[in-house]
This record gives structure tokens, C-alpha cells and sequence, in this order.
């Protein structure tokens, strides 16, 4: 995986709480192999109508946000369904980071395994940030994962969460399954013992 | 830090399951947690990919099951009979993954095939104490058994089955009490939507939740199934019910239950797996359950529910996003603000998913359809195939299909909807599943949660109707 660097980029305000996945990546595309690419898919019937026209409503429409490489969001983002393929959609289109004030587990999850930064933030922050956004007319921030802050054009600084091992995971661009790899001894010793205990488990 | 042990020492059943699989113990973030059962079903082709990629193998192929569910056609067993190509690839993709890596699994024409939450459990692969993973969210159904069980996503999936681990933070764990009994008509999916609309879609993110409490203790597995299943739309990372003899009663003779001596030991383990009463939980909510009635959505999102006697609520008495999200909803439903829910018409019915289709759901909606008609297309799918025939052994399917219901193969069906049952543009289907989110069960579709008995009820009088009032439902035979 790519070592996450501090990113400058245009960032999107999606509006709304408990976005599920399945906005974000509707069920019927999930079939597809991944190799074709998931960017078209994301917030697909949101973006675009049934004859595959833009919608001008949606934000990612926006001349000013169609660029964006960073997701501003209300809480519980990507609650619902498990499908990575919204981390996928994401990732694809070009967004490397999202910020909100607590995201669906599996979700959270399944970005840090996608080289996402899902950055943790008060409410009231990104109540506000959304609506700054939608203002500015060069709507950009900066994300630093190193220094965990979010620094707007006015060079304020506002600082996110994220947990120090996967901190450690994306700035390095640790691989989380190699890092499992190197502790089969300890697994094996783990298996022996619960066999031993409750043999009828094995 | 062995300080002070007597008053850390006290833990909640989650914990006591917890500590028993950390593999590697780290002291702050996520730990490497073991995992006894992995299931998958016909989404992890990705993960089969990426094994593949990395040269790596499935560590324990005899603690994996795959389960055929998402893709699969409900009219029939065959796989030429998927609605398009793609899918039908899907389901020919998931067999090779199976059989090529000796992973047993219930393919679409396997006596046992269904819904991976409905079969685990059914056929006693589920046990108490275990943890459980599987590419899918609602895995927190398991739950209902006593184990920890949590969806996971694609790139999770591959190191569970190269590893048989995952990394986990430990979640904060929550314990909703439900206290009372349950008023005539009111089902575990009432239970869930009333916690769910009371604490919100977010209500328990970050949250490992334990049910307890009367009402609780007196439900059957099946009902405690529906229960967990939903802990997902509660947002929580799973659900546990403590296991007690109603579980032991249910796990007694399954197929893959222990046999003989290790029954006894099984027994004797499981017994121990009990919350200290001194155990602290980060968020505890205490529910009334004889004030809980009949239950139905009205929105986009599972927490906007409302007793089936209500109305659609007014978003101008909510403030800030919660408005403009109420607002949405209702321009996406078709829906008016102060309209009697009784009074919304429905265009079909789906009864199934892994929420409410196992036997005594279909028992519950067959009561209502017995002697009626239905009004608007209805679909039964039932959980399982197992399900299924119990279900035409009681006759059932005579009864549904007397009462002009379609009759089904198991699957997860217009639940999803990637299976080619879904439900057209417009239309607004009454559904006994989990998800009501926009374009959930098709394209522009609209979907309003509730129990079987009262899907059932809306299918014969062709409007959300309350199931208390049966009676005036009109003829019974
Ligand atoms: S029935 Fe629906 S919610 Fe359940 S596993 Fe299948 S698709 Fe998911």
C-alpha cells in the first residue's frame, strides 16, 4: 500500500447524517470485478439520473468540488452494508481522506485497509466545515496525517483523530494481512491451546 | 498492571469471550484477535482474488463455510436462471472458490442452502463463546447464539482466511435492558425498531451491545435472531444475548452441534459464559417493553419509525440536518407530513430476509393470510431451504398460496435486490428485511420496515394496517 503524505486538495461537503453505503455505492455494481475501475460508481444515483445524465443538484457536480480529493461528512458515515466496494468507489475516484464525526465500523474499517484516512472529528467542527466550504469560492484543506490536523486556506488548524496503529499503518503504508502473517507462531500456539481446551471446536 | 484485581477483575460476557481470543495482546489499539468460524457468501470473490494475489492459502479450511444467498435466483436452483450474465458468473465464481480452495458451502442447490444468518444458526454452527466473521454486516445476527460475531469487509476477509485473525480494537460495550412483556401483536422486529427509533441509526456506533432483561430472556433463539440481526441499524459493532437453556434447548441435536461427550463439555463451557453482575458497561439503556407497539418506518433510514397507529411526523418540528434529511426522506417516500400511517397504500409485499424468515416468521404471517387474499403482489421467501420445507410440512405454503402469495426458494432476494427480484421504480413495498435506505430494493424503490405478521397484514388489505385490528381485515375461511 502507498504511504499516506499530507494532502492539499479540493474537499467535497456531502450533506446529510448516516449516509449508508448503499448511496455511496449502489448494491447492483457490487458484481463487478474490480480491475474495471469502482470511480464511476461512486454516489452513483445521486450523480447521475436514470438515463446516465448528471444531476446539477448533486455536489460532486459542482465545478468547484468535481476535483475533490477529500470528503467532509455528517456523522455515521458509511453505516450499513459491509461492501468494500464503497471504500473501493472512493478510493477510485480520487479521494483520500474523509472526514466526519464517526463513521459506520465495518466501513472505517475497510478504508484503512483501502489507504483511505478516515479522520475522526467533533460535530460542531464539521457542521461548521461543511458550511465553509460551501462558501469558499477555492474550497481546500490539507490533511496531515503526521500532525493529525486539518488546516484550512486561512491556515487554522483543527486537529482529528485516529488511532496510533493505524496512524503507524498508513503513514508507513504497512500491509495489515503481512503484519498478521508474522505472528503465525503465535497463532499456532493460540490454536493448540483451544484445541486443548475445547477440543470439539477444531 | 495486576493491581487492584477485585474491583477490575468484574467483566461483561463480551469481555470474558474477548479475552479468550486475543492472540497477541497490544496495549493500546487494535489487538490480534482469533476467529473460531468465518463464513462467506458469494461477495467474496474479491478476497478469493486477493488470496490468489498473494500466493496465500486458506488456513483452516474445516472452520470456514460458504453460504450461496446474495445472487441467487428464488425461482428456481439454477444458476442459468440468474438475471444476467454477470450474476450468473457470480454464483459459477463463488462454487470455484469454494471447491477449489475444500471450503464446504451451501450452493444454490444444496438441500440445507439459505441465508448465511439463518443457516448458521439453524443448523448449530453457530455456538455459544465463539467468535464469528463474515462478509457481511448483518453477521451480528450470530449474536442470538452467544458469540461474538461481526461483518467485515473484502480485505478483512482475506487475512481472516489466511490467518484465521483479524485486527480489532476492543469496541465499548452498551447494555440495553428490555424489561416487561410484549402486548398482543408485538414481535421481536417491533422490539428492534422501537430501540432503533428511540436511540437512532447512530445510537450504539463504536458499541459492542448486550441484550438483557425479562423481555429478553423470554424470547425464543428465532426471535432473539431478529433482535441481533438489527444491532447493525442501531450502528453497533455486534449483538449478544447471553446463552441460557432457552439457547441450549435450540443447539441440542443440530447437525453441527457437538455430539455425546463433547455435548456434555460444550455444556459445561458454555454455562460459564455469564456476565459478572458487577461488570460495568460504558452505556446502558433501560427499555419498557410493554409500551412497545407495532412498529413501521415511514423514512430512508431504519430509526424513522413510528407505532403503526401514528402518523408521518412534521419535519418543521425538527431543526438542522435532522429537518433537511426528514425532508428528503419524505420527497423520496412520496410521503406527506400528518398522514395516518394507516392510510399509506402499498404496492407489494416481501416477506424474507435474514431479519424475519425462518419458521416462526412464516408462522406469524401465515396466521394474518390464512382465509384472505392478497391484495398486492406478495412474495414468501423463506430463510433457508430447511425453513422451506418445515414450513410445507405445516401446510404453509398451501396457505400463503391460497391466499395468492408467491412461494419462493431461500435466498436474500428482494432484500438486495441483485438477484433479479426487486421492486420496480415508484412502487412501495411493505418488507419484513432490515433496510429502508433509498434505492435499497431497487432503483427509486420505496420500502417501509415491519414485522412478518404485519407484512402479512398489509398484503391482504392492500395499506399499512395494524395488525391488532385483524378482525376487521374481512373474510377468514
Ligand atoms: S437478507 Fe438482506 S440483509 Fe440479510 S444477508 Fe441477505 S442481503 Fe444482507
Amino acid at each position: 500500500m502507498e504511504p499516506f503524505r499530507p494532502v492539499t486538495a479540493i474537499a467535497v461537503p456531502i450533506k446529510g447524517v448516516n449516509v449508508d453505503t448503499d448511496q455511496i455505492l449502489p448494491a447492483r455494481f457490487l458484481k463487478f470485478d474490480r480491475s474495471a475501475g469502482y470511480g464511476r460508481f461512486l454516489f452513483h444515483d445521486l450523480r447521475f439520473d436514470d438515463a446516465g445524465n448528471e444531476r446539477p443538484e448533486f455536489i460532486l457536480n459542482d465545478e468547484r468540488f468535481r476535483s475533490a480529493e477529500i470528503l467532509v461528512a455528517g456523522e455515521n458515515f458509511g453505516c450499513g452494508s459491509s461492501r468494500e466496494g464503497a471504500a473501493y468507489a472512493l478510493h477510485d475516484f480520487g479521494i483520500r481522506a474523509v472526514i466526519a464525526p464517526s463513521f459506520g465500523d465495518i466501513f472505517y474499517n475497510n478504508c484503512l485497509r483501502n489507504g483511505l484516512l478516515p479522520a475522526t472529528v467533533p460535530a460542531q467542527y464539521a457542521t461548521e466545515l461543511r458550511d465553509t466550504l460551501l462558501r469558499l469560492p477555492d474550497p481546500r484543506l490539507t490533511v496531515d496525517l503526521e500532525a493529525l490536523t486539518i488546516t484550512d486556506s486561512s491556515g487554522a488548524a483543527s486537529p482529528f483523530t485516529l488511532g496510533s496503529f493505524w496512524r503507524d499503518c498508513l503513514l508507513r503504508g504497512v500491509d495489515e494481512i503481512g503484519l498478521a502473517l508474522r505472528h503465525t507462531e503465535e497463532i499456532e500456539a493460540f490454536e493448540r491451546e483451544r484445541s486443548r481446551r475445547l477440543p470439539w471446536l477444531s | 498492571m495486576q493491581s487492584n484485581v477485585t474491583s477490575q477483575s468484574a467483566r461483561t460476557l463480551f469481555e470474558k469471550i474477548w479475552d479468550q481470543h486475543v492472540v497477541l495482546r497490544r496495549t493500546t489499539g487494535p489487538q490480534l484477535v482469533y476467529v473460531d468460524r468465518v463464513f462467506l457468501h458469494e461477495g467474496s470473490f474479491h478476497a478469493f482474488s486477493d488470496l490468489r494475489r498473494r500466493g496465500l492459502k486458506v488456513r483452516r479450511r474445516n472452520q470456514v463455510t460458504g453460504f450461496a444467498d446474495h445472487y441467487v435466483p428464488t425461482r428456481t436452483r439454477r444458476v442459468e436462471d440468474a438475471p444476467n450474465e454477470r450474476v450468473a458468473e457470480v454464483l459459477r465464481q463463488f462454487s470455484e472458490n469454494v471447491r477449489s480452495t475444500g471450503i464446504r458451502a451451501f450452493e444454490i442447490d444444496d438441500r440445507n442452502q439459505g441465508i448465511v444468518h439463518v443457516v448458521g444458526p439453524e443448523l448449530g454452527i453457530s455456538q455459544p463463546g465463539m467468535t464469528i466473521v463474515c462478509n457481511d454486516s448483518h453477521t451480528s445476527t450470530h449474536g442470538a447464539m452467544g458469540a461474538i460475531a461481526f461483518g467485515i469487509g473484502q480485505s478483512e476477509m482475506t487475512q481472516a482466511l489466511a490467518t484465521q485473525t483479524v485486527w480489532l480494537a476492543k469496541p465499548r460495550l452498551m447494555r440495553i435492558n428490555v424489561h416487561g412483556s410484549r402486548a398482543e401483536g408485538v414481535h421481536a422486529k417491533d422490539v428492534a425498531l422501537a430501540i432503533i427509533a428511540r436511540l437512532g441509526s447512530a445510537g450504539a456506533v463504536g458499541h459492542a451491545i448486550e441484550y438483557a432483561g425479562s423481555l429478553i430472556e423470554k424470547m425464543s433463539i428465532e426471535e432473539r435472531l431478529t433482535l441481533c440481526n438489527m444491532s447493525i441499524e442501531l450502528g453497533g459493532h455486534s449483538g449478544i444475548v447471553a446463552p441460557d437453556d432457552t439457547t441450549l434447548d435450540y443447539l441440542s441435536g443440530k447437525a453441527f452441534a457437538p455430539q455425546g461427550a463433547d455435548w456434555d463439555s460444550a455444556v459445561s463451557y458454555w454455562r460459564t459464559l455469564v456476565g459478572d453482575a458487577e461488570a460495568r458497561f460504558d452505556l446502558e439503556v433501560s427499555i419498557d417493553g410493554s409500551l412497545i407497539a407495532p412498529m413501521v418506518t415511514w423514512g430512508t433510514s431504519p430509526d424513522a419509525a413510528v407505532p403503526i397507529d401514528g402518523c408521518i411526523p412534521d419535519p418543521d418540528k425538527l431543526t438542522g440536518a435532522a429537518r433537511s434529511s426528514a425532508i428528503d426522506a419524505l420527497n423520496y417516500m412520496g410521503l406527506t407530513p400528518g398522514t395516518p400511517m394507516t392510510e399509506i397504500k402499498v404496492d407489494r409485499v416481501f416477506i424474507g430476509s435474514c431479519t424475519n424468515s425462518r419458521i416462526e416468521d412464516l408462522r406469524a404471517a401465515a396466521a394474518i393470510a390464512r382465509g384472505r387474499t392478497a391484495r398486492v403482489p406478495t412474495v414468501v421467501v423463506p430463510g433457508s431451504e430447511a425453513v422451506r420445507r418445515q414450513a410445507e410440512e405445516e401446510g404453509l405454503d398451501r396457505v400463503f398460496r391460497a391466499a395468492g402469495f408467491e412461494w419462493r426458494h431461500a435466498g436474500c432476494s428482494m432484500c438486495v435486490a441483485i438477484n433479479g427480484d426487486f421492486v420496480p421504480a415508484g412502487e412501495r413495498c411493505a418488507s419484513t428485511s432490515n433496510r429502508n435506505f433509498v434505492g435499497r430494493q431497487g432503483l427509486h424503490s420505496r420500502t417501509h420496515l415491519m414485522s412478518p405478521s404485519m407484512a402479512a397484514a398489509a398484503a391482504v388489505t392492500g395499506r399499512l394496517s395494524d395488525v391488532r385490528r385483524a378482525l376487521a381485515f374481512g373474510p377468514k375461511g
